[in-house]
């Protein structure tokens, strides 16, 4: 129980670089996910159309030199919109792991940390899990109405349990570790116990955490834009793009197999580098259970 | 020790018991672990008292408790003339400044993720604000006075031995200043050469501010070195309590001999009944009945398994939980 505590802070910057070096694959997830944000951050910069810029002349082309990724029944170019779409459909994921792991981390701490409220909690945790994610989803969506915020804040809920349970495992350890009895012991109030030590240690699961409900977001809300109660079909998402292609299926499958592919390639980059964060931060918590 | 004194005693445990429930979930069918079973016994002011037994006797429960880190299942504890256990939180946090605990492992009683700055600041700011200059000075002066140097404030604890480790362990307890403190095995996961210093450190310590000190260990030998009174225990019970050198020098309980025999005799030519513990540690969820050591206990004859045998002055300040007479 002792060295691994200190494995973490320990963990130095040759010592992180010596382990990604042996799993060359996660190097690639980084690369790809880096490529992903940078285009999706510098869109206008490197696309070479307006996103919805229709020319009816050029309606569903393969792909070719001059549209690389092809065109839609409208004849915009898909490349340009897989980037843009890119920006929404990150965002969404990336607000959602927000809103999961902030209210994942205060249930989770307050289960761990406080008994008498651990039961309660712990078992809305459990029901919530017990529903399928996107059928929990789309029930939150088509309460909330479909927008982009809306999606954000169903996906937030959907995932909150996911983030709430293993933060209460972990609270659950760092609270029996010696230094919070020795904050106990020194007179530390509760509040700045959990502030200063937990949450820090927690820092660490969360981020795995985080990084899949990332990828499973991704997967979500292209899943609700799909199935229609996800954000407007106006706005480019790997989603929405892949939904209207779809009905083109036969005649244009690229409409629907880059933002497909757009979604695998994120979705396993991520997945990736959260195995690879899991086994590089948590044997530290995995040991102690 | 004994009764009289209890009354300039810092702290004084009556009838201590912490029962721990086995198992998980609603149905605990009521099994639990006797952690700490009916223990009293007094610590004078500025003494040093050992508390010794092996592995699973419940020395760091009754430390625990002491500081009221586990609320206990029954019992009272008085330190400096007021109950403890009837203090609410805030008036506990008060409390908690005049009594400290050193942790055995000096790896895990650090957050990995703070600086022996921040550790020993977080001492000196648990109950009221202080200017970060005279903070710094104070935290110098601290590392000083357990032999390291003010530059190793900026370090974090792994950087250091297990040994300089434990001095930052006793500089955060002293940082509080507090009366009285609770060293739970602080040397033992130390090297023997290592453990010597840190003992001497506690030793002076103790002397300059004037410390009352209950000492945990396993190992006789050095809570002979170190201290002026014993409690034996066993199982979650007290088998004797005395003066130091007159424990190691003539036990009366069993148990405490069989202690002794573990360690080496100093002189060669010294003899000394050995007695040896055989057999396993009995399971403290199924003590056995009457007294708890009979099952390893040479002397044990029937009478041993009825009643619970106690706690009696077998000579004078000498307290002994066995029937017989030795
Ligand atoms: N939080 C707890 N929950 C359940 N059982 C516990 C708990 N803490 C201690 N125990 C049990 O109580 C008994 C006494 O434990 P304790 O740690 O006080 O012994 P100890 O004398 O300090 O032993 P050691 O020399 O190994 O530190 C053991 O059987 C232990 O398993
Ligand atoms: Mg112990």
């Amino acid at each position: 129980m002792s060295a691994p505590s200190e494995s973490v802070a320990a963990l130095s910057g040759a010592r992180l670089w010596a382990i990604l070096r042996q799993r060359k694959a996660v190097l690639l997830g980084l690369a790809i996910l880096a490529a992903i944000v940078l285009l999706a951050v510098f869109a206008p910069y490197v696309t070479p159309y307006e996103p919805n810029r229709m020319r009816i002349s050029q309606r569903m082309r393969p792909p070719s030199a001059q549209n690389w990724f092809g065109t839609d029944e409208f004849g915009r170019d898909i490349f340009t919109r897989v980037i843009y779409g890119g920006r929404i459909s990150l965002l969404a994921g990336a607000l959602t792991v927000l809103v999961a792991c902030v209210s994942g981390t205060v249930l989770g701490v307050l289960a761990g940390f406080f008994k008498r409220i651990d039961g309660v909690i712990s078992r809305i945790i459990d029901a919530m899990m017990a529903f399928p994610d996107i059928l929990l989803a789309i029930a939150l969506v088509a309460v909330l109405r479909p927008s982009l915020a809306n999606v954000v804040i169903a996906l937030g809920i959907v995932y909150t349990p996911r983030v709430a349970r293993v933060v209460r495992a972990a609270t659950l350890v760092i609270r029996e570790l010696p230094f919070v009895e020795a904050a106990r012991a020194l007179g530390v109030p509760t509040w700045r116990i959990i502030l200063r030590h937990v949450l820090r240690n927690l820092a660490s699961p969360i981020i795995v955490q985080g990084t899949f409900v990332f990828a499973y977001a991704i997967l979500a809300e292209a899943g609700l834009s799909f199935l229609g109660t996800g954000v407007s079909p106006e706005t480019p998402t790997w989603g929405t793009i892949i939904a209207a292609g779809q009905q083109y299926a036969r005649q244009a499958d690229w409409i629907m197999i880059f933002p497909g592919l757009a979604i695998v390639l994120s979705v396993l980059s991520l997945q990736l580098v959260g195995d690879t964060l899991r086994d590089i931060l948590d044997p530290k918590l995995r040991k102690d259970l | 020790m004994s009764a009289a004194a209890a009354s300039d005693a810092l702290v004084a445990v009556d009838r201590l018991s912490k029962h721990f429930p086995v198992g998980r979930g609603w149905g605990r069918g009521g099994r639990v672990v006797r952690a700490v079973d009916d223990v009293s016994f007094t610590i004078g002011r500025r003494r040093i008292v050992g508390l010794v037994g092996e592995s699973g006797s419940g020395k760091t429960t009754v430390g625990r408790t002491l500081l009221r880190l586990v609320e206990p299942t029954s019992g009272r504890v008085t330190f400096d003339g007021g109950d403890l256990l009837a203090l609410d939180a805030a008036r506990l946090r008060a409390v908690r400044r005049q009594m400290q605990i050193i942790f055995q492992d000096p790896y895990s009683s650090f957050d990995p993720k703070l600086t022996v700055e921040a550790i020993i600041a977080e001492a000196l700011t648990a109950h009221a604000p202080m200017p970060r200059d005279e903070r710094r000075t104070r935290i110098a002066a601290l590392l000083r006075r357990v032999g390291l140097q003010p530059e190793h404030m900026a370090r974090y604890p792994y950087e250091f031995s297990g040994g300089q480790r434990q001095r930052i362990g006793i500089a955060r307890a002293l940082a509080v200043e507090p009366k009285f403190i609770v060293a739970d095995e602080c040397v033992s996961a130390l090297d023997v050469s290592v453990q010597a210093q840190v003992l001497n450190l506690l030793l002076d310590l103790q002397e300059e501010l004037g410390l009352t000190i209950l000492f945990i260990a396993h190992d006789l030998a050095v809570v002979d070195y170190l201290c002026d009174d014993i409690v034996v225990m066993y199982l979650g019970k007290i088998m004797e309590i005395g003066p130091a050198e007159q424990v190691c020098g003539d036990p009366k309980h069993p148990y405490s001999e069989a202690l002794l025999s573990a360690v080496p005799v100093p002189e060669p030519g010294a003899a000394r009944r050995r007695i040896m513990l055989s057999g396993d540690l009995p399971s403290p969820i199924d003590v056995p009945s009457g007294c708890v050591f009979r099952t390893r206990c040479p002397y044990a004859g029937d009478a041993c398994a009825s009643d619970v045998p106690p706690l009696r002055e077998v000579a004078p300040g000498r307290f002994s939980a066995c029937i017989k007479d030795r």
